[in-house]
């Protein structure tokens, strides 16, 4: 039995829809994010689930109980809320204590694992601040260890990281996934940034407009998304109008838009002259010169068309025949130049045949 | 360029004199000795021991103290539990409702409740009926202040400590209590304020049952202007000046969000 389980819940407000149908199950120990762009229903279910708001239909169990007649004080469950929402009068050390002091627990026991708090939080000489004098990176520390110190069963994070900035962000989310690890309590995370929920999550489960798109591991929705939203909403993927010429086992034949006919990975189902689209990361394609790629069963001419130095990798956008264009992305790993190619340069394009995917229309 | 800057303080001097002037003749003639606040005859403390002096003017402004501290008191409580609860739920009538003597003109408000008084009620015009009738403009503002320093909170503190397993009261004690504090003392200290130096209500109320430190000032006009009423005036415009700058020093800082 999973430790959070979400059975068909649906949620209305009015006409609109911001919940439809979502089942989940979230597993003890989990670090689990639900990702998708804004209104999709994620903090709907976020709060939800901390009983801020109530299904119109469906079920949230924890640990195999139904949770729709408790009341948030009484869940084992606690927030990291976007704006931390630290209480402004009540020292750090008040403010971390709080659902202790709220259930009464004796004044020893309360120093002691405010003690220990501090010291894991690395809040140690800040106990006795105001919220107003502490950093960003402090705020959320508190916000965490006054969501742990009771050791709930369920952590919710809601935006956590979006009011840090960028250098910051990074920082703590290594120390998020520490945390996670050490102390062993299921984490529900919610962003709408993919790049985020990659880098922290054991799954994610990705909604648009109130259904569940898919759930994965990060490596397999970035792989193998299961379809053109989860394709285009994780990282950045060029998407070419495409036809089934011929799909037998190994692979399938394609007839794309500006390329002609091109060799891919087999489609189970897929019939000759069906249409879609054909999906390729951009770090899946590369550029060469001349006859560099002539190697590989796919691949074209073209004209760089526009470059974008990011320092680390520099992308790409080559134009090819019938104003069709794709993105390649290339590190930048010899030193002192920024680009290996220039716009104007004719040049060849290619990926191999079991790279990209087909997504029918 | 510098023409127009030195005409901009003309304007602010005269904007302000006419503001303050009338106001500072009346603090200046109650130092004045002299029967009559006509020409400047010289300083004396005397219109201040009469003042101190003069029994009637003591009980008014005995039983002025008293209503504005006791209605200020209640309306404080019943503005705070008005202003949260016009923050929380989004009811336009039940805003309306506690919002609207604060806009009503006075005259209005003191012949309604003197009728709802006399008719409905059946009650003897005095401490009670102006006691009452205070309270009832009162509620509004503290309301008002109370709300704006709400609105000021972030909302998910409220949420949070609900999560934190604080209960509804324990959330009110613990968090939106301290919170608004400040607001409720500003409020208070503004009803205060404004029931201390209330005529209009007040005399529609009052009946011949009670008399307060305005009512009298105002009897005492009418038969004849002793420097004695600047001294009370100054005296009373002192008292405001202070409750306000009181206020004031609590209230900003909530209102910006701050605290």
């Amino acid at each position: 039995m999973a430790q959070l389980e979400i059975k068909n819940v649906t949620r209305r407000f009015g006409d609109f829809v911001a919940l439809d149908n979502v089942s989940l199950n979230i597993e003890a120990g989990e670090f689990f994010t639900l990702l998708g762009p804004s209104g999709c229903g994620k903090t709907t279910l976020l709060r939800m689930i901390a009983g801020f708001d109530m299904p119109d239909a469906g079920q949230i169990l924890l640990d195999g109980k139904d949770l729709a007649d408790i009341p948030p004080e009484k869940r084992p469950i606690h927030t990291v809320f976007q704006s931390y929402a630290l209480f402004p009068h009540l020292t750090v050390a008040q403010n971390i204590t709080f659902s202790l002091r709220m259930a009464r627990n004796a004044l020893s026991e309360v120093n002691a694992r405010l003690q220990q708090s501090l010291d894991q939080m690395r809040l140690a000489g800040q106990a006795d601040k105001y919220p107003h004098e502490l950093s960003g990176g402090q705020k959320q520390r508190v916000a965490l260890a006054r969501a742990l110190i009771n050791r709930p069963r369920l952590l919710l994070l809601d935006e956590s990281l979006a009011a840090l900035d960028a250098k910051l962000r990074e920082e703590v989310q290594v120390e998020l996934i520490n945390l996670q690890r050490d102390i062993g309590i299921t984490f529900v995370f919610v962003t709408h940034a993919q790049t985020e929920a990659l880098a922290l999550s054991h799954r994610i489960a990705v909604l648009n407009h109130g259904r569940l798109e898919q759930v994965d591991e990060p490596s397999k929705l970035y792989g193998f998304p299961g379809n053109r939203f989860v394709a285009d909403f994780i990282g950045h993927i060029n998407q070419l109008e495409a036809q089934v010429l011929e799909s037998v086992h190994s692979h399938l034949h394609l007839s794309v838009a500006g390329l002609g006919d091109i060799i891919a990975p087999p489609l189970p189902g897929a019939i000759p002259g069906q249409r879609g689209v054909f999906s390729i990361r951009p770090e899946q394609v590369r550029i060469g010169m001349h006859n560099e790629l002539a190697e590989l069963k796919n691949h074209f001419s073209g004209t760089i068309q526009s470059v974008l130095y990011q320092g680390d990798v520099s992308v790409y956008r080559v134009g090819l025949a019938d104003g069709v264009t794709v993105e390649a992305l290339l590190p930048n790993s010899a030193p002192g130049r920024a680009q290996l190619f220039e716009a104007g340069d004719t040049v060849k394009v290619g990926w191999r045949h079991d790279a990209g995917m087909l997504f029918h229309d | 360029m510098y023409s127009s800057r030195y005409g901009l303080w003309a304007a602010a001097l005269a904007v302000y004199a006419f503001l303050y002037l009338p106001l500072a003749i009346v603090v200046a003639y109650s130092f004045n000795d002299s029967r009559l606040n006509a020409e400047w005859v010289g300083f004396t403390w005397h219109w201040y021991q009469v003042l101190l002096h003069d029994e009637d003017m003591l009980i008014a402004a005995g039983n002025s103290l008293l209503i504005a501290l006791v209605s200020s008191l209640i309306s404080t409580v019943l503005g705070t539990l008005a202003g949260i609860a016009i923050y929380r739920y989004d009811f336009k009538l039940l805003n309306f409702l506690v919002m609207a003597p604060v806009a009503m003109p006075e005259i209005l408000l003191g012949v309604s409740l003197l009728l709802f008084y006399i008719q409905v009620l059946n009650l003897t015009l005095g401490m009670l009926s102006v006691l009452l009738a205070h309270i009832v403009f009162s509620i509004g503002f503290v309301a008002i202040v109370v709300r704006a320093g709400l609105a000021a909170l972030d909302v998910s503190i409220f949420e949070a400590a609900r999560d934190l397993g604080a209960s509804p009261w324990q959330t009110f004690r613990h968090v939106t209590y301290p919170l608004i504090l400040p607001c409720m003392i500003a409020g208070g200290l503004m009803a205060f304020t404004l029931s201390i130096d209330d005529f209009v209500v007040t005399f529609f109320t009052a009946g011949v049952g009670v008399q307060t430190l305005p009512l009298h000032i105002y009897s005492m006009i009418k038969t004849s202007v002793t420097p004695e009423v600047n001294a009370v005036s100054t005296l009373l415009m002192l008292l405001t000046l202070a409750l306000i700058l009181a206020a004031a020093r609590f209230a900003p800082d909530m209102l910006k969000g701050k605290y």
